[in-house]
């Protein structure tokens, strides 16, 4: 008679699970370790050019010296530009689907076209906004042509966080307002639209980021290779920092590489502080929410 | 006098779910009148008819007509906006707007138009007064709605409700999330507003019905079995279904 002898697994179910904890978590890290390395590089490469010459000065000697300012005040234009256009539309889109829209067939092709839309790649823009609004429309390579351009890539990005900032806001908080004798476009105004405020921004500042940042859907319809002075109106041409960093790092023979570094760190930090200014509004609406 | 007169009110949601009957029923004024009966018989949405605030459901099919002051508020050229205003409503929980104390008694005011800082802050003293809350919060009234007990959010929208100076009130269950105190505080309130105010409540409880109704009426599966004045509905029910329920039958 003899008690069989029950052999101790050689990994208990705990270890099992530390295990896969410890091998998520280092997948996790390995997923930020290029984005710390490339901004690190960036840096390292690109400080040494930063200087207030560089980023107030025109560029001198067929831009192999002197600064990137009229790029800079471009790509400033540009966003501020795409702002003009895609906010606006984009927000009143959200509104519509998120507050009006019935759920029918139409809507559904509505929005089936916006997840297009994002998925299309930002050269076919590019193509798009030479053909509407440089030739069709006649508005030339200029800043509002490519600020038009830039606002339909934006656009998506725009209308569907927009809409998911509306709809995170409490059904119930309509059905009180509509029942203090309110119309539906009073309760959208006073209740709904300034609670969803912070995720809206949100949204249209990453919208925004990503406009600022594109250098295909403005190369045939704004971005020019150099120019002497600043654009005069919104009709001219202007330089932009992703489309300039295109022109020294492929276009122009014997570029300082530190000039090519430290334009891409003028664009990474305008890029990037937007981002985070995007977060801190996310997180300070978040801690102040009543709902 | 009757306020509302209901006459052969029918209706039916698109998902099947809670309907009405043919219900003939007139409601006095200046009075309590509660509806009774095991949750979906109707009561909610018979209440939410008699604001229009099912125009923001799926309602299918309704017919029959809602006599205010002898206006059928269910023709097609209603004004629903004045409609919600003169019928004010107040929800099982307490829902008050993200926004300050005062901002959520004064936001029916400013959105019905109102400038005047004068007439709001008399407007929004008078409603929290009636509503029993002023002494409690008028040193704080810019502070966040949500930051106060929730038997203050339920009496706040109380409050809210009674700065339109509406002529009906309509309560849905308006203590199911509050405890005995708060609710005691809601229950005397009602009790002094019944003198001129026409008040319509969905009690929570049985208990809550027989303490606060002048009249009575069970609902059933979306039809009114029985009404009349809460102590002959209570002591000589003349429907043995009205009698099985009070005796804690169903539900």
């Amino acid at each position: 008679m003899s008690v069989p002898k029950t052999t101790a697994p050689r990994l208990s179910a705990r270890r099992i699970e530390k295990l896969g904890f410890a091998s998520l978590a280092g997948l996790s890290f390995l997923l930020v370790v290029p984005i710390i390395a490339v901004i690190i590089y960036i840096i390292i490469k690109g400080a040494p050019a930063i200087s207030w010459a560089f980023l107030t000065e025109m560029p001198a000697d067929g831009m192999k010296a002197g600064g990137i300012m009229p790029a800079i005040m471009g790509t400033i234009y540009l966003t501020l530009g795409t702002a003009v256009f895609s906010v606006p539309l984009g927000i009143a889109a959200a509104v519509y689907l998120s507050e009006y829209a019935p759920e029918n067939r139409w809507t559904r092709a509505i929005r089936i076209a916006i997840i297009n839309l994002a998925g299309i790649p930002s050269i076919v823009y590019g193509l798009f906004g030479l053909g509407l609004f440089v030739i069709f429309l006649n508005l030339g390579t200029s800043i509002l042509a490519a600020s038009l351009t830039l606002s339909i890539m934006t656009l998506p990005v725009i209308i569907t966080t927009t809409e998911e900032a509306l709809r995170a806001v409490p059904y119930a908080f309509r059905v009180v307002s509509t029942s203090l004798g309110t119309s539906r476009w009073e309760t959208i105004r006073r209740v709904v639209l300034p609670q969803a405020v912070p995720g809206i921004l949100t949204g249209v500042i990453l919208g925004l980021e990503r406009a600022a940042g594109e250098t295909a859907p403005i190369l045939f319809t704004g971005a020019t290779f150099f120019l002497p002075q600043l654009p005069n109106s919104p009709l001219d041409a202007t330089m932009a920092l992703p489309y300039h960093l295109f022109v020294i790092s492929t276009q122009v023979p014997g570029m300082p590489i530190q000039i090519q570094y430290g334009t891409v760190l003028v664009l990474l930090v305008f890029v990037l502080s937007m981002n985070i200014i995007a977060t801190i509004i996310r997180s300070r609406a978040r801690a102040r929410r009543q709902w | 006098m009757d306020k509302i007169v209901i006459e052969h009110l029918n209706l039916r949601y698109s998902d099947g779910t809670e309907s009405i009957r043919d219900l003939s029923l007139a409601i006095p004024a200046n009075a309590i009148t509660a509806l009774m009966g095991p949750s979906g018989g109707g009561k909610s949405t018979f209440l939410r008819v008699l604001n229009r605030l099912n125009d923001l459901a799926d309602v299918v099919a309704q017919s029959g007509r809602v006599l205010i002051d002898g206006q059928d508020i269910l023709a097609p050229d209603t004004d629903v906006i004045a409609l919600r205003r003169k019928v004010g409503m107040v929800f099982s929980r307490p829902l008050p707007l993200p926004l300050t104390i005062y901002q959520n008694v004064s936001y029916g005011l400013e959105v019905a138009g109102e400038r005047s800082r004068v007439v709001l802050d008399k407007a929004v003293q008078e409603a929290l007064e009636k509503a029993e809350l002023w002494d409690e919060v008028h040193d704080r009234l810019g502070d966040p709605a949500i930051a106060i007990s929730g038997g203050q959010q339920q009496r706040l929208c109380l409050a809210r409700v009674l700065a339109l100076k509406p002529e009906v009130i309509l309560l849905d269950e308006p203590t199911s999330a509050l405890d005995p105190v708060a609710t005691a505080r809601i229950e005397s309130s009602l009790n002094d507003l019944e003198k001129e105010y026409t008040i319509i409540i969905a009690p929570h409880n049985t208990q809550q019905t027989a303490r606060v109704g002048d009249w009575v009426a069970f609902f059933l599966q979306g039809e009114l079995v029985e009404f009349g004045p809460g102590k002959d509905v209570f002591t000589r029910p003349k429907d043995k279904r009205t009698e099985e329920y009070i005796l804690g039958h169903y539900g």
